[in-house]
């Protein structure tokens, strides 16, 4: 009996030791770097860009895509000879999708690797945490794709290269009332999700103020699977158009129980949350002749957008998607900052970026607006023939350019 | 009218399938006395493996062979891994706590740490991605298989419990588990076999969920999982008809309040009712007032 509570002290005794040890071991190696190190790099060395990413855990996917197109176009720059003479070493973090690791990786690369800009992370929750740390220590970040137009409002230092949801949900009704010249329309959206609920209410806002009219309203609990009574009840209305700004998981069972209901997949417009190679899969033909507002599409006739595609498509053997080519544009237009900033100070970057008009790139042609939003032509997708394809560009402000 | 019928309908199919998962949640607490909250995570895997196997059985090209054959498949695994959690998580529980007081909490805490278990072990095996179902029959007649299919279970479960021996020892075990071990009852094949019948219907259920409207993913479980135990509560947990008429009912409440202008509430809807059921007859609506011993 005593030997063994011996042996168990024994245990616990080591256990603390190298827990002591440990302590140390880090302590000595956060030290060490701090004083000793460079503020500002020499002009021989190469830039440093922090991109904070979801390389594992939920949005895995949705990170790793963005990483490439900002490899893609890290490496086309490098080629060229860099930024100013100095290349570019893009210094990529995973915060796991998880909104605490976000902060510690974000404060990271501006404290210890001392990065001149942040790109950063697919989601509007992780994106708002980052911009706070990176407007707090006064670094320039830019979102690929996150779309909620809360991110940008944390301060001057935070920019996005996507259109938010605001102005999607009115180019959509731009494009419904507009382009499609439909007055009548349904509309079903997820009343407990942020993205669906909030393009849903600019949606109706803006068809009203164009002389439209939502004719008929149903919302559901996101969780829910079972769409056949909303959408009997949506057929019996008759709208001439129905607008279903939801994920496309929500949309493959609402696609595929309209179908049995009668309904034509060309009856539906949705939102970027379309864009998934799942919904082509489980549900393409039953939504074909759809159509949806996103940021890009692969056939879209820009030059820009097929020499990148191209590229995409050489190096990753896969096609791109909307993430991939906002995670190319966020870094591209970084870069481009970067090369007209008087300075080599993060400040300068960001009134760089914040100078921004007519950038060229795969997702459009983007300004920089006072909010520090892109302002750039919203892309209509149509799915024929179980793929993406390319229907026509959207924008109600005159002053850019499609 | 037409409306209100066709809602009816679609009620009662979506409230079979939710009352063919509340049949293991009721079956587990009618002879332990235990919510088995990993019972839903069995129906997510159930509904994963039902996919694999429908693929690998051909899928559309061959409907009926691979619809049959994917439910077998999917049901053999679940019953395999509600057996594999009952020996992990709950029996060596059982038999620490036997003869002591307070031995209904620790079950219920390693449920809820085998739940998120599972769900994390499926999320790092098959990712976070929405898959869908192939499309085996249209949905019109996938409803009518999963009507048809509840109540055929429903029925042989009422056999089973009411006239064999088995039945016999589970109504046993679910009075009092040591006076049917001193009986001569072998209580943890009786208990195996319980969680066996509910991972099987619950995976049953899966694969008929998932090919009438959803995808499968990680966390599919906890959605389906919550109204079924709503089910099986309102229908007085413990009691099989119960957990049909509970699971019939939280189907049609649902598509009912499609048909309002109020269809984003229904979730409420449902919690509502459970509240005034228990808050009227604490023991469920076919619950039996249970005799406490002196």
């Amino acid at each position: 009996m005593l030997g063994r509570r011996r042996w168990w002290m024994a245990v616990a005794a080591l256990g603390a030791a190298t827990l002591g040890l440990c302590g140390c071991d880090n302590k000595s190696k956060e030290a060490a770097p701090g004083p000793d190190r460079p503020a500002a790099p020499g002009a021989s060395e190469p830039w440093k860009v922090g991109a904070y990413l979801s390389l594992s855990g939920a949005e895995t996917q949705f990170g790793i895509e963005t990483k490439e197109g900002i490899e893609l176009a890290t490496d086309a720059i490098n080629a060229k000879g860099g930024v100013k003479g100095r290349q570019i070493k893009v210094l990529y973090e995973d915060d796991k999708s998880n909104p605490q690791e976000t902060n510690n990786k974000v404060l990271q690369l501006i404290n210890r690797d001392k990065v001149v800009a942040l790109l950063g992370e697919v989601s509007s929750s992780r994106s708002k945490i980052g911009g706070i740390v990176a407007n707090k220590y006064k670094v320039p970040m830019i979102t690929p794709s996150s779309t909620s137009p809360e991110v940008t409002q944390v301060g001057p230092f935070v920019f996005r290269v996507c259109f938010t949801d605001d102005e999607q949900g009115k180019l959509g009704a731009e494009f419904v009332v507009k382009t499609l010249g439909k007055k009548k329309v349904g509309l079903i959206y997820a009343s407990d999700d942020l993205y669906s609920a909030g393009l849903a209410q600019q949606f109706k806002d803006a068809v009203v103020q164009r002389g439209g009219a939502v004719t008929i309203e149903k919302s559901f609990p996101k969780t829910e699977t079972n769409f056949t009574t909303y959408i009997n009840e949506l057929r019996d209305a008759k709208p001439e158009i129905i607008y279903a700004p939801v994920y496309y998981s929500s949309m493959v069972p609402i696609a595929r129980q309209a179908k049995a209901a009668g309904v034509p997949g060309s009856m539906f417009v949705g939102g970027d949350g379309w864009d998934a190679d799942t919904l082509l899969a489980d549900a393409g033909e039953e939504l074909e002749g759809a159509m949806f507002t996103n940021h890009y599409a692969p056939d879209v006739p820009w030059p820009n957008a097929q020499a990148f595609l191209k590229a995409y498509k050489d190096r990753f053997k896969h096609e791109p998607t909307s993430l991939g080519a906002m995670g190319y544009d966020a870094a591209l237009m970084l870069y481009d900052a970067m090369g007209r900033a008087k300075a080599d100070t993060p400040e300068a970057i960001r009134d760089a970026i914040a100078e921004t008009k007519g950038f060229e790139g795969a997702t459009g042609t983007i300004a920089i607006d006072a909010e520090r939003n892109a302002d750039k032509a919203v892309v209509i997708v149509q799915i024929k023939g179980k793929k993406f394809t390319y229907y026509t560009t959207v924008n109600d402000k005159p002053a850019a350019k499609p | 009218m037409d409306k209100i019928v066709s809602a009816l309908i679609t009620g009662l199919a979506q409230g079979a399938m939710i009352a063919l998962v509340s049949l293991g949640y009721t079956m587990v607490y009618g002879i332990l006395k235990l919510i088995n909250f990993a019972h839903s995570e069995v129906f997510m895997m159930g509904a994963f493996i039902g996919l694999f196997s429908i693929l690998a059985f051909g899928g559309q090209s061959s409907p009926l062979v691979a619809g049959v054959a994917g439910t077998l498949c999917a049901m053999a695994f679940a019953g395999l891994l509600g057996t594999l959690v009952e020996r992990v998580a709950y029996a060596p529980l059982r038999a620490r706590g036997r003869g002591k007081a307070n031995t209904r909490i620790t079950p219920l805490v390693t449920a809820l740490g085998m739940s998120v278990l599972l769900q994390n072990l499926a999320q790092l095996l098959f990712t976070a991605r929405y898959r869908g179902y192939p499309q085996l029959l249209p949905i019109e007649h996938t409803r009518k298989v999963i009507f048809v299919t509840a109540v055929v279970v429903m029925v042989g479960l009422e056999l089973l419990v009411h006239r064999t021996w088995m039945g016999k020892a589970m109504r046993a075990l679910s009075v009092n588990v040591e006076a049917a071990r001193l009986m001569g009852v072998r209580t943890s094949r009786v208990i195996s076999i319980t969680f066996i019948t509910g991972s099987v219907l619950a995976a049953l259920g899966a694969v008929l969920y998932c090919l009438d409207q959803s995808q499968v993913y990680p966390t599919m479980g906890v959605v389906i999982g919550t109204r079924a135990f709503v089910a099986a509560v309102i229908g007085g947990i413990g009691n099989i008809p119960g957990a049909m008429l509970g699971g019939l009912l939280i189907g049609v409440i649902g598509e009912m309040t499609k048909l309002t202008p109020y269809s984003g509430l229904q979730d409420v809807l449902i919690f509502t009712a459970l509240i005034v059921v228990l808050l009227v007859k604490p023991t469920g609506l076919l619950g039996k007032q249970a005799i406490e011993k002196v």
